[in-house]
């Protein structure tokens, strides 16, 4: 049987480790060089911090995820740097890039994928700034290559992610020159404290460690734009203007989806944490038979539950497939997997995602940077839906297809046109998922 | 609801038909399955040519490409219609030799193409690699954006007063004619049958099939880069054709994808698009740097003799067919609607229409050896 | 940008439209260059100014360098070689 797993972060490490724990080989693609994915991200070879140092409270977790992973190669068709740029409509074929220069299809079984998330933003005016970065950027930049993002950097948005990296920085000698998170502490405090009281405790203590070093602070505030002349020079919020020469921006993050789309699954708006996730069950089966999705390429949960969802989606695919599978271990991870979801909605309650802020963004600001169309394009075009907004205005038909400024095209187009965001849908995936080059042929 | 004509399919022809109807003052209604543009007229190449086309679509052409001079005073735009000229490459002598045999037929029509030599084409279009050997201009042809066509003729359409529903898919079609959508019933004394792909199911209804095959465009688009040629480029054979946009991006297409129209879905395929990215960079070098930074594809209707089934039916009274346009259609759909209105209102057209005829595919001797079939482009 | 920690790496040159840069092991080529201060790594296509990439984790493409002898790449997931020749478009 030949089975594929697309990724080697969290989800994909653990969904191996219960592939070959059942006797198969299977294929591993992964896009960059080493396991880990963004959260348990490892620097290049040179660097010397050790696991503490670089994933903190994560420690354990990234080390035990590695160390297994670093086994798990040898016991696979490992496939570091490649690109899975495309899987077919119908034929279960994968199509992939090595290196950016060796092509191959190949034919799969069964494919499970792991494909993650990345951080969702929302354009203010100036935000194509030099110096401005998302906010996993940000923490990927200190983790991996020991670097701030500048000399004085800003944060804005919400979500843990948000205090975890500003607090980062701090610890690591960075000059944070504030704090913004667009969700005021009141929203936060009820859903944090009856639900998810690790996660509040621990972003109260970042945020008084950073108050207690002098770090302005700001709850509940709105960036209005980011301001410089080829590079950052302020962030200006309401009421105030901070001075900085880099910003880290983010709202929470939002599934890297792409392949399954192309997979052709369908997709649900889920209203609680805002994005458009593909179908799945409650063990990572799809509506595609042979295809599988676990972790927060399927709908954002976090890295736990993505360990959870990649060994307990291997299960399902293994029993599909007709390998025997232990039901004690299914029912265990089925458990935690329930249990982790009850929280989730209580942690995106504690850190909305600020819609009105992207709806009324002004009509001058850049909407799709890959090709610099203006939010004001975009509603001007009085297109009905996504896909048509994009063929009249070019938004999302720039390199990034849409990844980077989909949610708040979204956001503006139904506000423009009066209804619900689910309403407008979401952009029509096409191959390849990244750019390949044309000299590959 | 009663009109006085009924179109099926919202793509460039059938908006076009609704807008020209809509202007001699007949009651228009239009019916789309999904939104207007969605399948030939909006995945296409982009092409405004004249160059390169069967003598049959002469004709048609030339008055489509009058009509494109003045798109903005008919439509309110102009698709981003630009008349940078249509570059027609030979890769041999026996391409050369056939550009030259197509322009001694196109004189007889008014198109005078001009024939660009070996050394003229190294002197003045040095990003082209050895392996063009020649190439004929013709200067007034050029490309527009497919996107925007059909959505701007159905907006005209619709201020002129005629009624496209989308998100209308035609569930039955009774004679007289009375046509189901969305659980409500049209009725009008003329359809017009402008349904791409799906024209070929209508057909057969009427009792007149056709054998036409899905056609699905492999397109693809690099990233923007710096603006080196203006002119929209083909082959003589048809299997590549290339353009840059003014924002730099380079499109280019050749081969097929697959589909299930029945859904409808398409897909580019792997294959074809790297067949096409290879003589991609065969005729410009210089593609060998960019990337491919997307991919699509779309359902047209193919017909054997690659030339469209347009005019009346040949069982049916009061039903015109505008259908099957074999990749080649963007360009003439706004005449084909001029046409349509003409044989509905008029009784006839100005614009010759024998060589579209539905009735050639129950002849025997229709499909014979034909010198000017344009192959796959 | 900025050098802040676990900077103690073998050095190496590397070189950003003919000018020689100095980096170190390590590096991605976006580190390199922005570290390095030379400000941006590419020019938008429609004028709006200089970019300096956005996601540095791959995603967004908005980091893309020229490598000679290996064309288009990201900066933020290229790592900086010796003697790499690199042009910012």
């Amino acid at each position: 049987m030949k089975v594929a797993v697309v990724g080697a972060g969290p989800a994909g490490v653990r969904a191996v480790e219960r592939l070959v724990r059942a006797g198969l080989r299977p294929m591993w693609f992964e896009e960059g060089p080493a396991s880990g994915g963004r959260i348990y991200q490892r620097p290049p070879t040179g660097f010397s911090r050790d696991h503490r140092a670089l994933y903190g409270f994560e420690a354990r977790r990234a080390r035990a995820l590695h160390d297994v992973a670093d086994r798990l190669r040898f016991a696979c068709d490992w496939r570091p740097e490649t690109l899975v740029w495309n899987i077919r409509r119908t034929e279960p074929v994968l199509d992939t890039l090595t290196r950016g220069t060796d092509r191959r299809s190949e034919t799969f079984d069964a494919v499970l994928l792991c494909t993650g998330a990345m951080d969702r933003v929302i354009p203010v005016p100036g935000w194509t700034l030099p110096g401005v970065t998302t906010m996993g950027g940000a923490q990927v930049a200190l983790k991996t290559q020991g670097v701030a993002i500048g000399s004085r950097v800003a944060f804005v948005g919400t979500g843990p992610l948000l205090w975890l990296v500003a607090f980062q920085y701090a610890k690591a000698g960075a000059e944070v020159a504030a704090v913004v998170d667009t969700t005021p502490f009141a929203t936060k405090l009820r859903p944090g404290l009856l639900w998810n009281l690790a996660t509040f405790l621990k972003g109260l203590y970042y945020v008084g460690w950073l108050r207690a070093r002098g770090v302005p602070v700001f709850e509940g505030a709105m960036p209005r734009a980011i301001e410089g002349d080829g590079a950052v020079r302020a962030l200006r919020i309401e009421g105030h203007t901070i001075a900085c020469d880099a910003v880290a921006m983010g709202w929470g993050l939002k599934p890297e989806a792409q392949l399954a789309d192309l997979a052709g699954l369908p997709f649900r708006f889920d209203a609680v944490q805002h994005n458009w996730v593909p179908g799945q069950d409650a063990a990572g089966r799809t509506a595609r038979p042979g295809v599988y999705l676990a972790g927060d390429g399927g709908g954002i949960a976090g890295a736990e539950v993505a360990e959870l969802a990649g060994a307990r989606a291997a299960l399902a695919l293994l029993a599909d497939h007709g390998v025997f599978v232990d039901p004690l271990e299914t029912s265990v991870l089925d458990r935690q997997l329930w249990r982790q979801a009850q929280f989730r909605g209580a942690l995106e309650a504690a850190f909305p995602f600020p819609a009105h802020l992207a709806a009324e963004m002004e009509d001058a600001t850049i909407l799709c940077r890959c090709e610099s169309i203006t939010a004001g394009a975009l509603r001007a075009a009085a297109a009905p839906e996504m896909n048509r907004g994009k063929a009249f205005t070019r938004i999302g038909m720039g390199r990034c297809q849409g990844r980077v400024c989909g949610p708040a095209a979204a956001e503006v187009l139904a506000a423009s046109l009066g209804c619900a965001v689910q309403d407008v849908g979401r952009l029509r995936g096409q191959a390849p998922v990244k750019p390949i080059p044309v000299a590959l042929a | 609801m009663k009109a006085d004509v009924l179109i099926l399919g919202g793509g460039g022809a059938g908006c076009s038909a609704a807008l020209h109807l809509a202007q001699r003052g007949l009651r228009v209604v239009l019916l789309e399955r999904g939104l207007v543009g969605s399948q030939a007229s909006g995945v296409n190449h982009g092409g405004v040519r004249q160059q390169g086309r069967h003598p049959a679509e002469l004709p048609i052409a030339i008055r489509a490409r009058r009509m494109w001079a003045q798109m903005a005073a008919l439509i309110g735009t102009d698709a981003e219609f630009e008349a940078t000229g249509h570059l027609k490459l030979a890769r041999n002598e026996a391409e050369e030799a056939e550009l030259l045999r197509w322009n001694a037929m196109a004189a007889e029509y008014g198109l005078h193409p001009r024939m660009i030599g070996r050394n003229a084409i190294r002197a003045d279009y040095a990003y082209f690699s050895d392996k063009v050997v020649a190439g004929s201009l013709l200067e007034e042809d050029g490309s527009a954006n497919p996107r925007l066509l059909a959505p701007a003729l159905a907006a005209a359409a619709r201020a002129a007063g005629a009624i496209l529903l989308e998100g209308h898919a035609v569930t039955g079609i009774a004679p007289g004619f009375v046509v189901e959508a969305k659980g409500q019933s049209f009725t009008a004394p003329v359809l017009l049958n402008t349904g791409g792909f799906w024209g070929g199911q209508v057909a057969a209804q009427f009792g007149e099939p056709v054998p036409i095959t899905a056609l699905n465009p492999n397109m693809m688009v690099t990233e923007p880069l710096p603006v080196f040629c203006t002119h929209n480029l083909g082959v003589v054979g048809g299997d590549i054709y290339l353009r840059q946009i003014s924002r730099g991006n380079i499109i280019f297409g050749g081969g097929r994808g697959e589909s299930d129209p029945a859904v409808p879905v398409s897909r580019p395929l792997p294959v074809p698009s790297f067949n096409a990215m290879q003589r991609a960079i065969e005729i410009l070098p210089q593609l060998a740097g960019a990337m491919v930074i997307r991919s699509w594809t779309g359902i047209d209707g193919g017909m054997p003799d690659a030339l469209p089934v347009m005019g009346p039916s040949r069982t049916t009274p009061g039903l015109f067919h505008a259908f099957g346009f074999s990749g080649h259609g963007f360009m003439l759909g706004p005449a084909v609607g001029a046409v349509l209105a003409e044989l509905v209102v008029d009784g006839h057209s100005e614009t010759p229409l024998e060589g579209f005829d539905i009735g050639r595919f129950a002849r025997q001797d229709a499909l014979a050896d034909d010198t000017w079939k344009t192959r796959l482009e | 940008m900025k050098r802040l920690i676990d900077q103690d790496r073998p050095g190496l040159t590397l070189f950003v439209d003919g000018q020689a840069l100095a980096a170190k092991q390590g590096d991605t080529v976006l580190t390199a260059i922005l570290t390095g201060g030379l400000g941006h790594l590419r020019q938008s296509e429609f004028g709006d100014g200089a970019r300096a990439g956005f996601c540095l984790m791959g995603a967004c493409q908005d980091c893309w360098i020229v490598v000679e002898g290996r064309g288009t790449q990201r900066a933020c997931t290229t790592l900086a070689e010796p003697d790499m020749q690199v042009r910012r478009r």
